[in-house]
């Protein structure tokens, strides 16, 4: 059996528990093993602290890598930020014989040591991996297909950019490898005009500048109604923060024209029989209320 | 004499030090391809065209390039929109002459704030960091509802071992970097 490293973060299991939930419960579906990283901190988010200090950033992030090499264990993560902290991370000091010394320096004063042993995964990578799941079986384990449901697909920045050092090799101006996957399990993905802007929250503009933050996601909410989007998914768990709390932030924004917003693994969760409550969907701030009824 | 940002420049305005210290960074972390990378740019303005941020505000890519070339990076220091930047990788990722625009920003940033220039909302976020070993810490009604879903109350993070927060304070301490969650 696959076991990976499973890296939480931040934003996943300090608000939105159900996407950590559903994705132990896809994975076990699925017959992928994940072990807790005990003792992980935030990844460090890359346009936040590697924006205050690179080298910092570099440091801890390869404190959370060294986690994973001690389980002997590739990570996978679900927030696009964590992935590219993770991975680019790990690849600089890979790559970089005068980094890795001085971040083993600091290292040492807590007993660890970066060896670069292991590889840095997202979750819809995994997912799709034929050796690990991929998408025949992960059709194979759906129950309850989504049908009529239209999908705006939000792949957000760090999943697909900087291109050179992702492994799916996706197109980053015409992606169509989520909308792939997304329409495996039921909906259909609607095309609109925003699909691979910045969801605005990146690069500590949420923490700073919370109004240019949230006009970015008015024109995404805006562009997605036109596209008659029932829902959005993302395969980012801080995309997912800023579209549902960022809504409700929205004075622009009527009530009822929000759109609720699933993390995939929330969606393929759900897809292969979960209830909504076990996924901590009624949880998140723009309620999937009639979403859900459409899917009775 | 040079026009930049529609002001003229004396000499003293020119301040090759900082422009050094950008290009060290970048070097110490990611290489010579990315530290080199600002001297081909051509200001074609592509990454200014191509820029969430900068169609909605007065970022300008394009003249934050030009000035790591004309060494008056400096001046972006004080200015908010160093920070309206969301680190999207889009200009990166379509310079024609391979610039590379995201990580310069980053470095241009890191200076900025060795120099003292933070907001308090940012200096906020290594506070965090430091006292709970996340940016965005736990809640109350978080843990009720992870406690619902069957997950431990407290995750397996930092949040539940002691002994991993010592790890990250250390290393904070270590690097000079929890100095900054202090009020500035
Ligand atoms: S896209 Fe590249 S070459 Fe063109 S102005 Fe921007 S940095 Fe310079
Ligand atoms: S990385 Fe920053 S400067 Fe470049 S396009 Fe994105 S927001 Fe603009």
């Amino acid at each position: 059996m696959a076991e990976y490293a499973f890296f939480l973060g931040c934003l996943m299991p300090n608000r939105y528990p159900g996407t950590e939930v559903s994705t132990r419960k896809v994975f076990e579906k699925l017959g992928v093993k994940l072990v807790d990283m005990d003792g992980a901190s935030c990844c460090p988010a890359p346009g936040v602290h590697g924006s205050f200090s690179l080298v910092a950033w570099a440091t801890l992030a390869a404190r959370n890598l060294t986690l994973a090499e001690e389980l002997n264990a590739d990570i996978v993560t679900c927030c696009n930020g964590c992935y590219a902290t993770l991975l680019e991370a790990n690849h600089l000091l890979k790559e970089n014989a005068e980094l890795r010394e001085l971040v083993n320096g600091k290292l040492k004063t807590v007993g660890r040591e970066f060896k670069g042993k292991i590889e840095v995964k997202h979750v819809v990578e995994v997912l799709l991996d034929p050796e690990i799941a991929g998408i025949e079986k992960i059709k194979d384990s759906v129950v309850k297909p989504l049908k009529g449901v239209k999908a705006a697909v939000h792949y957000g920045c760090h999943f697909l950019k900087p291109s050179e050092r992702r492994s799916l090799h996706e197109s980053v101006e015409n992606p169509a490898v989520l909308d792939k996957l997304v329409e495996a399990l039921g909906p259909t993905s609607t095309s609109y005009s925003t699909k691979i802007m910045c969801c605005g929250a990146g690069g500590g503009v949420r923490s700073g500048n919370r109004e240019l933050t949230d006009s970015m996601t008015l024109d995404h909410v805006k562009a997605m109604r036109k596209a008659e989007a029932d829902l959005i998914v993302t395969p980012c768990v801080f995309c997912q923060f800023q579209f549902d709390a960022g809504q409700t932030e929205l004075e622009e924004l009527r009530e009822e024209e929000r759109i609720p917003v699933l993390h995939i693994t929330q969606l393929l969760a759900l897809a292969q029989g979960f209830k909504p409550d076990e996924l901590g969907i009624p949880s998140h701030k723009v309620p999937a209320v009639k979403l859900l009824e459409k899917l009775k | 004499m040079a026009v930049f940002a529609g002001k003229i420049l004396r000499d003293s305005d020119f301040k090759r030090d900082v422009v050094e210290k950008v290009v060290q960074r970048c070097l110490l972390v990611f290489g010579k391809e990315v530290s080199e990378s600002f001297v081909s740019c051509i200001q074609c303005g592509m990454c200014t065209g191509s820029c969430p941020s900068g169609g909605r505000t007065i970022l300008n890519t394009r003249q934050i390039v030009l000035s790591l070339n004309l060494e008056t990076v400096y001046r972006y220091f004080d200015r908010s929109e160093l920070w309206y930047c969301t680190t999207c990788y889009t200009c990166q990722e379509r310079c024609p002459r391979k610039v590379r625009i995201t990580d310069l920003m980053r470095a241009v940033r890191n200076i900025a704030v060795e120099n003292g220039y933070m907001s308090k909302e940012h200096r906020a976020v290594i506070r965090y960091l430091y006292e709970t070993g996340h940016s965005v810490p736990i809640r109350e009604d978080v843990k009720e509802l992870r406690a619902k879903l069957g997950l431990p109350e407290v995750p397996p993070t930092t949040h539940q071992y002691g002994k991993a927060l010592e790890e990250v304070r250390k290393l904070m301490e270590e690097l000079n970097y929890a100095q900054y969650g202090e009020e500035g």
